[in-house]
């Protein structure tokens, strides 16, 4: 079987910050990772790979420094890799980032099972998945937790809900959305590094024209919408310390519920 | 297309570097060059008091979308039941109406679910379109968006709202896809531009290290799914409307999917979204005794009790307690943290809770930042004490335990 896997290099978010002068982001320092949801993508695809067979072509969009990710993921056992870089993808929302993506599915050509991590931790969106299996015309399930069963023309997934989880069969080809319950991602192994950094690694480099795109449908020129501004989040509350030994603390903060009507 | 510098025009002044949101722009012997992380967003041009910044783009022209007219919520439900937050995106919706004076629509997608007409009537809709049909009776992804999108190519609403549950971020992209919409994820406020009369979208990015108000001025309808426990529920009780009847054209081989069994997860009665006081633990705990002094607060308060994610990862709680970034956002009276530290992720869980307290033993926890009130000590001995106190109270007061509705 032929899987796609779609990921995306991202900062650590949790280091993330604004410059207070500028209101822009302050980007020197933070490390570049996979996805962490990605990374159980490309998993859920080396999994199949062993049980099943299969062939995995990985593919991402980003700048050229997004081939480390996809380094790493021929590490841990993707078979191919293809880079979508172009200045013009550059500004692109979901909708002009899900394009540019399921063009270069198209471009790949033979394909059963599209695979990509939930949400991305920089964006938090959750819709480019979605939006490509549109494009596609293929069937979607979403926060798929685990893979109970693969056959030729289907395929039977536990997806996670709010209460529980559904047990859901889906026609293929089809994409999904995976989280992180599904699996442990592997540490890619040194070998399959190796194979990466060759000269002829089948690591590809595709820009706009190699998928038959033009500028006006992509990058920030093909996106729906726009960022206005960015913002640090304001909190406007003023903490009221509370000082005192424990009992006095505790009458203080007993008295000020009690007025406030919330005991 | 591209952006470039003319030279000659350029006098250095840097303006262009600052407002460059991309960082894209160095300056190269006293003059501005623009590097590999240019998208183009003009940010730069707009600045540059000389035009030394030029383009060959066409300003992108803004269509006239006056044919498109209507605030949607999607009423989604489970089991015959609306989703409160379809309650919630109801109430923000006759907001948005007053100032652009549009009418209200819910679309009601299930099978059997006509009762549930009224109760969004009463909370804000001034039309529902109904469409029931048996193979809406579970959420599907294709049988849905291809009743929704039918509805959008009919009827041309202006603005559609759903919440961002998982079967709302399921569906939304996917009926913004179809029918060729702009979509903003996971909002957390949203308003009406005085000049554009655009729908501004506010969330946040990056972990919710940073707010992004975003616009979708070249599509409609405007779509954005909407965070659940952050708009306000404005009831209006026998509050009445227009119900429009839809007959859906299904075909179960183009909807792909088939719902096998859905199975609910045993777990403790709880219900952390409608809870009026919630309790909450973090790290600062140090071990599940913790919630041997944390239980007794919660029983006095009429409280539920939540956490943070390393709560979850402890086993001291269940993970759909968990309050923050992944996991709920919540809104009650009263939330009291204990022994949480405050990091981003968990503040964008309960930051608009109306009143919040913190017990942390570090004096400079982040928590303290978006507390009412504050209390640096041991919760160990802070906890029982308060506990102990609420009770002596509330027995003065002839109640043994928090009274009904607290």
């Amino acid at each position: 079987m032929d899987i796609i896997v779609l990921i995306k290099q991202v900062p650590n978010t949790t280091a993330v910050k604004l410059d207070p002068k500028t209101g822009n982001l302050i980007r020197e320092g933070i490390a570049s990772i996979i996805n962490p949801d990605d990374r159980h993508a490309i998993e859920t695809a080396v999994q199949l790979k062993e049980t099943h067979g299969a062939k995995i072509t990985v593919v991402t969009m980003g700048p050229l420094q997004a081939i480390d990710a996809l380094s790493e993921a021929m590490g841990m056992g993707a078979d191919k890799a293809v880079l979508l870089s172009d200045r013009a993808f550059a500004g692109a929302d979901t909708w002009a980032t899900s394009y540019t993506l399921g063009r270069a599915a198209q471009t790949i050509g033979a394909y059963d099972l599209v695979l990509a991590g939930r949400q991305a931790i920089d964006g938090d969106t959750a819709q480019v998945g979605p939006q490509v299996a549109e494009f596609l015309g293929i069937p979607q399930v979403t926060c798929v937790a685990a893979i109970e069963a693969l056959a030729a023309d289907h395929l039977v997934v536990r997806r996670n809900v709010a209460d529980g989880y559904e047990r859901i069969r889906c026609r293929l080809p089809a994409l999904l959305t995976v989280v992180s319950a599904i699996n442990t991602p592997r540490y890619p192994e040194m070998k399959g590094l190796l194979l990466a950094c060759r000269e002829k690694a089948p690591i590809e480099i595709w820009n706009a024209a190699d998928i038959g795109v033009t500028t006006a449908d992509i990058g920030l020129q093909g996106s729906l919408t726009h960022v206005i501004k960015t913002f640090a989040p304001k909190t406007e509350r003023q903490a009221e310390m509370l000082t005192g030994d424990t009992p006095t603390v505790a009458g203080e903060l007993v008295q000020r519920l009690h007025s406030q009507k919330l005991v | 297309m591209t952006v470039w510098v003319e030279i000659d025009l350029c006098d250095g002044c840097r303006r262009c570097l600052q407002a460059c949101p991309y960082d894209a722009l160095e300056l190269k012997d006293d003059k501005a060059t623009i590097g590999d992380r240019c998208t183009y967003c003009g940010a730069c041009i707009a600045v540059c008091r000389n035009n030394a910044i030029q383009t060959d783009a066409k300003p992108r022209q803004v269509p006239d979308f006056s044919d498109h007219q209507g605030i949607w919520v999607f009423a989604e439900q489970h089991d015959g039941q609306v989703h409160r937050v379809s309650m919630e995106l109801l109430g923000k919706a006759r907001e948005l109406s007053q100032t652009l004076n549009q009418e209200v629509a819910a679309l009601l997608l299930g099978h059997r679910v006509a009762d549930q007409a009224a109760t969004l009537f009463e909370h804000g809709a001034d039309k529902i379109y109904l469409a029931d049909h048996e193979a809406l009776g579970a959420y599907r992804t294709l049988a849905y968006a291809s009743v929704m999108a039918e509805l959008v190519h009919t009827y041309r609403p202006n603005i559609l709202l759903m919440g961002a549950t998982v079967n709302g971020r399921d569906l939304a992209p996917r009926v913004s896809r179809r029918v060729g919409a702009g979509l903003t994820a996971d909002c957390t406020a949203l308003s009406i531009d005085p000049d554009e009369g655009i729908l501004l979208q506010t969330r946040p990015a990056f972990g919710g290290n940073v707010m992004a108000t975003i616009a979708n001025r070249y599509s409609r309808p405007q779509m954005a799914t909407v965070r659940p426990g952050v708009m306000e529920v404005c009831p209006s009780s026998g509050r009445q409307g227009t119900l429009v009847t839809h007959r859906p054209l299904l075909d179960e081989a183009q909807i792909g999917t088939e719902l096998l069994e859905r199975i609910k997860q045993a777990k403790t009665a709880c219900s952390l979204p409608e809870a009026k006081t919630i309790v909450s633990i973090g790290r600062g705990i140090g071990d599940v005794s913790g919630l041997d002094v944390l239980r007794p607060l919660a029983k006095a308060l009429g409280a539920e009790i939540a956490g943070t994610r390393v709560a979850v990862e402890q086993g001291w709680i269940p993970p759909e307690n968990q309050i923050g970034q992944t996991g709920l956002t919540v809104r009650p009276d009263l939330y009291i943290a204990c022994g949480i530290s405050g990091a981003i992720q968990h503040r964008a869980g309960m930051m608009d809770a109306r009143f919040i307290v913190a017990i942390n033993k570090d004096p400079r926890a982040p928590i303290f930042q978006v507390a009412d009130w504050g209390i640096v000590g041991d919760l160990y001995d802070v906890v029982p004490e308060v506990t102990r106190q609420l009770l002596e109270m509330q027995s003065s007061r002839g109640l043994t335990c928090a009274p009904e509705g607290t």
